[in-house]
């Protein structure tokens, strides 16, 4: 493409000499040398996640993510994903129902509602929350949050809400709702600032334009920035959900672990991250590592959907409105 | 927009008004939860951390199962983030800009939108992912080291990088490039002297932000720089303790005393944090006017 560049610089640049610059091409070679090596980098980590899985893939095949079981003792080895997945399930999509609405009424807050004087300090706030590691989070969460919600919150849901089996007899401390909870404060701030941006971008003529009809702030709200920045919206969420199904470090702090499905919250479970995470010193036969990596080949399988289908949302919503933005984490 | 359902007659005037300061209510409600929950986190950690917080932490080498009462710290896991930190900016640094340069001023918009796809995948591949990568690539065979957590780590930084570098060079202004080209400066110099020098602010920026992130990432350096010895090392080739690392370990021991340099090393990686952010925010602001007030 180096040809085609050139030949629509030539008119440009009459008085050149050479007809091709020596520099040019060398800071066009690295250059591009190194979004080459981008690109390769993703098809490397794809292709040595596939193949670290090998082992595991050729002996279980499409059987490992159906399978409920994860037992390493020598002679008696076999391995299944079932239960990580569901427990990804469930707290993926827990914490994306309660983050959504949280999100947008604190985006609608900062654009809408927010005094002028506290909007920039709130919205700095709210992407601070996005900054904290999520070792910290998870710290927070096994030695304070953890305990606080089996003593005070999950009794209280079960004696009110009991019977729905979601909400059973507590348990000794970690727990898939401890994990749901800090899903959820991770995701919050990602899907509230990406909102914000969206309801920013809204034209003001639509807005004034409702309010001048007589639409109180919420109609004004609900009939034009929701249909107007719903794309978005949908690829914010998206990406969110994206994060708290990869997420791993937080999660394995505090979910507990177990090789089971079960719909009490406040059980313990794992997930696909966490239970790789949880693994770190070291499998003790082959075959775990290699299902420890098909676990993370699953993981990013869902990750590459997710980012493709935001991106597909996001450009979708920007032919429709003619603006082009970036689908950011 | 038949789907907005409200009509516009004045019967239903004290409902509707009703149900919008409900709303407004709501809003208000979820901006409190969200400041609530950050300001409880800090509180807990600022709280805890700092009556641990003193020099021993940073100067002291941990000594695990340790019965006496000797002072412990976490001096290998500040000196490894350090390394660490410092080899993947190096690593992530230059070729972010130059992914960024080649998007920016050379490639054709097909090849521009395919990478910076490419970039948003990379973004989103999960951390625990990009360990277990790395783990594959460099640790299978040659054991783990600094080197193999740093690269883990610039693979989280690259596209930060990147993306912070394209965001600044498409507010550099187009009557700069061509008054140079104009003047007759080569294309290579008026991209390296004239247009990157416009964005160092922004790219500082981005730096500082992705420094930020990656300093407290534990995930990538699980399999690749987490079998470490306690005596605070410098060397690369080895695999080298972290704070985040330290912190997840800590956490999950039994022992309190552990607990309390967990919630100490989580109090200085917080400050660490904040600070970056603040004063990426800062550097934003700046460079932000000078881009535009031309």
């Amino acid at each position: 493409m180096s040809s085609v560049d050139a030949a629509a610089e030539a008119p440009r640049r009459p008085f050149t000499g050479r007809r091709v610059r020596f520099g040019d091409l060398v800071l066009q070679l690295v250059a591009g040398a190194a979004a080459l090596a981008t690109t390769v980098l993703v098809g490397l980590i794809i292709w040595k996640v596939i193949d670290g899985a090998r082992l595991s893939l050729s002996k279980y095949g499409l059987g490992f993510v159906t399978r409920i079981a994860w037992n390493p003792v020598p002679g008696h080895e076999l391995y299944g994903a079932a239960s990580f997945l569901f427990g990804t399930a469930v707290t993926s999509f827990s914490a994306l129902l309660l983050a959504t609405p949280l999100a947008i009424g604190i985006a609608l807050f900062l654009t809408e509602l927010a005094p002028r004087p506290l909007q920039a300090p709130v919205t700095a706030l709210v992407e601070t929350l996005a900054a904290i590691p999520s070792v910290v989070i998870g710290l927070w969460g096994i030695l304070v949050l953890g305990p606080a919600l089996r003593d005070h919150v999950e009794p209280t849901l079960h004696s009110v809400l009991g019977f729905i089996p979601l909400f059973g007899p507590k348990g000794a401390g970690p727990s898939v709702f401890t994990a749901i909870v800090v899903l959820t404060i991770m995701i919050l701030p990602i899907v509230a600032s990406i909102s914000r941006e969206l309801f920013l971008g809204v034209p003001h003529e639509l807005k004034e334009g409702a309010l001048a009809l007589g639409t109180t702030r919420w109609e004004m709200v609900r009939g034009v920035m929701f249909p107007y920045a719903r794309g978005g919206i949908a690829a914010a969420l998206i990406l969110g959900f994206g994060r708290a199904i990869g997420e791993a470090i937080a999660v394995t702090q505090v979910i507990g672990g177990g090789v089971f499905i079960h719909w009490n919250l406040f059980g313990t479970g794992d997930t696909l991250g966490a239970k790789i995470a949880a693994s770190y010193q070291g499998a003790s036969t082959n075959l775990q590592a290699s299902s420890l990596i098909y676990l993370g080949l699953i993981l990013l399988v869902f990750s590459l959907i997710v980012n493709l289908a935001a991106q597909w949302v996001v450009r979708r919503s920007a032919r429709k409105h003619g603006i082009v933005r970036g689908g950011r984490a | 927009m038949s789907s907005a359902g409200f009509e516009l007659g004045g019967n239903h005037l004290t409902r509707r008004r009703r149900v919008n300061l409900g709303m407004e209510m709501l809003a208000w409600l979820a901006a409190t939860i969200a400041l609530a929950v950050l300001g409880i986190m800090v509180y807990a950690v600022a709280g805890r951390g700092s009556s641990e917080l003193n020099l021993d932490l940073i100067t002291k080498q941990p000594i695990p199962f340790s019965l006496t009462n000797a002072p412990q710290g976490l001096s290998n896991a500040f000196a490894g983030t350090i390394v660490l930190v410092a080899f993947a900016t190096a690593m992530a640094l230059p070729v972010g800009i130059l992914v960024a340069v080649y998007l920016n001023e050379f490639a054709p918009p097909s090849i521009r939108n395919g990478v910076t796809l490419i970039l948003d995948i990379l973004n989103g591949v999960p951390a625990i992912v990009i360990g277990i990568f790395v783990y594959g690539l460099l640790v299978l065979g040659n054991g783990q080291s600094g080197f193999a957590g740093s690269f883990a780590l610039a693979c989280l930084m690259l596209p930060l990088v990147a993306r912070a570098t394209m965001e600044v060079l498409v507010l550099v202004p187009n009557s700069l490039r061509e008054a140079a080209l104009g003047l007759g400066i080569a294309r290579w110099r008026t991209t390296l002297s004239i247009v990157l020098p416009q964005t160092i602010g922004g790219i500082l920026t981005g730096t500082v932000l992705a420094v930020a992130r990656v300093a407290g990432e534990t995930a990538p350096l699980l399999f690749t720089s987490s079998l470490v010895g306690n005596k605070p090392s410098w060397n690369p080739a080895h695999a080298l303790q972290s704070i985040p690392v330290a912190i997840f370990e800590l956490s999950e021991s039994p022992d309190p005393k552990d607990h309390a340099r967990a919630w100490a090393a989580a109090f200085v990686l917080l400050l660490f944090i904040l600070f970056a952010s603040l004063g990426a925010r800062w550097l934003a602001l700046r460079s932000r006017r000078k881009l535009t007030a031309r």
